[in-house]
């Protein structure tokens, strides 16, 4: 019994990561049929972003705060994410609609460029050039109606992208000088750590369950709970559902479906930075670490299929309960006494890299019995 | 296309053959050792892209594994060679059992004993492989960006396979084959990889008289169907589930020949072959060429690549904004890659934007139309 709960926690645990970064994934698919193979980078960012809010709540003014950093850079890496999915969506993505394998090359330009970006360019500088896309995107948004509509427009949006840059360069020298991990470039991992109550273990019915990976539940818990409230209650939320569904006809119906996309390719890049913080708390941190995680999140896209967030949360919990079972060779302590050549099996499959193999394989034959996935939008086109 | 529409003459089409040819012949004089190694290793990698522009350029399936099957022809080839020089380790096989303890060769390299059966093996095991996965995917009608990311699964399960079985297969470490024999001269010998350098150049122009075949009459028409709109070839009475599993199946075979060539040029095969860039990148060679121009394909390969070696021994960390921006760049800005930009209207419309030439005023249908008919 108490090896059952062990193993269904870490399978839980390692579901939730994967469900925090594929719903972002999910969701965009469903509403663009997209699959941006920078997710994995954008989770990358998310997970620097909680190592650069880490430090700058070292420095002396926000020392009393310390603790609370986890909880700042969750916010911080969804809109960091949030903010470079945006950019990504207004100058590449919007251009290649209708043409879902060209993204999904363009996305992987996109990632090659952002791992080399961490890598050479200093992480203040970064964060700087961060801070001046999200002034230069939102600030014309923020003008009245009035400068909005007049002619002139495009000084005053050219305008606040100066003052932008401006901020950007100001904001990035700021952080360089006063921490000065941040200020040179450097291709090696980093490590995030947790603050001091995140650190030890919970005892519940006898078992011992690290906080780290409770905070990820929990983490993984409420952004399923706000998208759901999200897509459901709001209003934007309705219009993302109807353009999901048939994006002609909400166009004729006078959603406008370019705003749809941004705020989905937002708000899916942005659950990717908090996955991002959820990835940093359980290793270190490096410029390739989103590759680690974006296949697992792909398989639970084409498990789940793309109608239902149901099916993404069953899926990736369904894929990290089996790593774990047949990973970490658990069958094998659960039904001791089994017949000797399905134990040789198993024990051949119980690496965690084995494991993978073995899922795939389940994964393909399960899509031999639903192609598309656990729960399929229904329609009647000949093709989706 | 319009540029294929130019009837050559046929001295003309000759005189460059026999050019090509003695370029061929003449290469290694010319070249030093290290760029002939180099330029042989890319024209094997242009094999492999034949076989991506068979299936993206032509019937529109965008696979990002390719390097499953450029790493099992390699490995073919790397068992084989392995097996025949090991007469002086113990227990007769491969040095690298020793450092595991294993002293009995496992079963599946029992065949690669026989020199035939690897040269089946190269490109049918592959080809069987890919047959297999495509068969699988494709009979479900899974296909669009479904399709690609199955295939960079698959890929990686691959990967993971190879790396983690040190027992069976010298997991991460790879297959040495430089300092191996075969037909009793050492293979990383200068010799030796002039020869290699010869073969290679012969079964890329072989490769490509295949690929142009294939894409030729029916069959290549079926493909482009495929690729334009699938349901209305299905609904003309074809399957194309048969037709995209030969396709993926004959492309599969193509990267094992690639990569077995590749293998032996390069002394080694280890799973880094499957990695998940280097597969994407394949397609990039065949984008920036020009896809469903099968020269194009060969030309991107070979050109990228070596610009990826000149950029990379002078400014080793601009190579992955390079090649980011060119995956941006060519699919936003040039979706035909060059050869097509070339071969279709481009220097025409590049010369009427500086006014250099008039532009020509014909019916939109027209011209529509000639577009259509030029998948010869």
């Amino acid at each position: 019994m108490e090896l059952l709960l062990d193993s269904l926690f870490n399978g839980v645990a390692i579901g939730s990561v994967l469900l925090v970064a594929a719903l972002g994934l999910a969701i965009v698919f469903g509403l663009m049929g997209v699959i941006n193979l920078a997710h994995g980078e954008l989770m990358m960012l998310g997970a620097y972003t909680t190592y650069v809010t880490q430090l700058i709540f070292k420095l002396p003014i926000l020392k009393p705060f310390y603790n609370s950093y986890i909880i700042v850079s969750i916010f911080l890496a969804f809109i960091v994410s949030g903010v470079v999915g945006i950019l990504l969506e207004k100058t590449i993505i919007r251009k290649l609609y209708g043409s879902p394998l060209e993204t999904l090359l363009a996305t992987w330009g996109v990632s090659l460029i952002l791992q080399q970006f961490v890598r050479s360019v200093p992480l203040a500088y970064g964060t700087g050039l961060v801070i001046s896309l999200l002034i230069g995107l939102l600030l014309p948004t923020t003008f009245p109606s009035k400068i909005k509509e007049s002619i002139n427009f495009k000084y005053f949006k050219f305008s606040s992208w100066i003052f932008a840059a401006l901020t950007g360069v100001l904001t990035g020298s700021v952080i360089s000088s006063s921490v000065s991990k941040l200020s040179r470039a450097s291709a090696r991992n980093v490590d995030v750590t947790a603050p001091s109550w995140m650190r030890g273990q919970v005892e519940i019915i006898g078992t011992a369950f690290p906080k780290t990976r409770l905070m990820i539940i929990v983490i993984t818990l409420i952004s399923v709970i706000a998208i759901t409230l999200f897509l459901n209650q709001s209003a934007w939320g309705m219009r993302i559902r109807a353009v999901t569904q048939n994006r002609q006809m909400s166009d004729c119906l006078g959603i406008s479906t370019e705003k749809v996309d941004i705020i989905t390719f937002g708000i899916g890049s942005g659950l990717a930075g908090v996955a991002g913080v959820a990835v940093s708390l359980l290793g270190s941190v490096g410029p390739n670490v989103g590759g680690n995680y974006i296949v697992g999140c792909f398989m639970v896209v084409v498990l789940g299929g793309v109608g239902n967030l149901l099916g993404t949360v069953l899926a990736s919990f369904g894929i990290g309960i089996m790593t774990d079972l047949i990973g970490a060779g658990r069958l094998l302590s659960i039904w001791p006494d089994m017949p000797l050549s399905l134990s040789n099996i198993i024990n051949f499959f119980a690496t965690t890299s084995m494991a993978r193999v073995m899922i795939f394989a389940l994964i393909v034959i399960f899509l031999q019995f639903k192609p598309t996935g656990l729960f399929p939008q229904k329609g009647r086109m000949v093709e989706n | 296309m319009s540029l294929s529409k130019i009837k050559f003459d046929k001295k003309i089409v000759l005189s460059f053959w026999i050019i090509l040819i003695a370029l061929i012949i003449a290469a290694p004089t010319l070249l030093p050792v290290f760029r002939l190694n180099l330029l042989g290793r890319y024209l094997s990698l242009s094999i492999v892209a034949l076989g991506v522009d068979l299936i993206w350029g032509y019937t529109g399936l965008l696979s990002l594994g390719q390097g499953i099957f450029f790493a099992l022809g390699g490995y073919c080839a790397a068992m084989y060679l392995q097996i025949t020089s090991s007469s002086e380790f113990p227990n007769n096989i491969p040095e690298f059992f020793a450092l595991y303890g294993v002293e009995k060769l496992p079963f599946f390299w029992e065949p690669f004993r026989s020199p035939v059966f690897t040269f089946f093996a190269i490109w049918i095991i592959p080809a069987l492989v890919a047959g297999l996965i495509g068969f699988l995917v494709f009979r479900n009608r899974i296909k669009g960006v479904y399709f690609s990311i199955l295939t960079q699964a698959s890929l990686l399960v691959f990967f993971n396979f190879f790396n983690g079985q040190q027992k069976l297969i010298n997991g991460t470490n790879g297959l040495k084959t430089d300092v191996t024999q075969l037909f009793g001269q050492m293979v990383g010998s200068e010799s030796m990889q002039r020869i290699f350098f010869w073969i290679t150049a012969i079964l890329v122009i072989a490769a490509w008289f295949f690929a142009k075949w294939v894409v030729k009459g029916r069959f290549g028409n079926i493909l482009i169907g495929i690729r334009d709109d699938e349901p209305r070839v299905r609904f003309t009475g074809y399957n194309p589930v048969i037709f995209k599993t030969i396709i993926f199946s004959i492309a599969g075979g193509l990267a094992g020949i690639s990569g077995a060539l590749y293998t032996v040029q390069s002394g080694i095969v280890s799973p880094q072959f499957m990695t998940v860039p280097f597969s994407i990148e394949m397609v990039i060679w065949v984008a920036v060429g020009g896809r469903g121009t099968l020269l194009g394909a060969i030309l991107g390969a070979v050109f990228i690549n070596y610009a990826k070696s000149l950029v990379s021994e002078a400014l080793p960390a601009s190579w992955m904004f390079i090649q980011g921006g060119l995956f941006i760049l060519v699919v936003t800005a040039l979706p035909e890659g060059v050869l097509g930009w070339i071969q279709g209207d481009g220097p025409r419309n590049l010369l009427q934007r500086f006014g250099l030439k008039r532009k020509i005023e014909t019916y939109p249908s027209l011209e529509v139309n000639n577009k259509e008919g030029n998948n010869e």
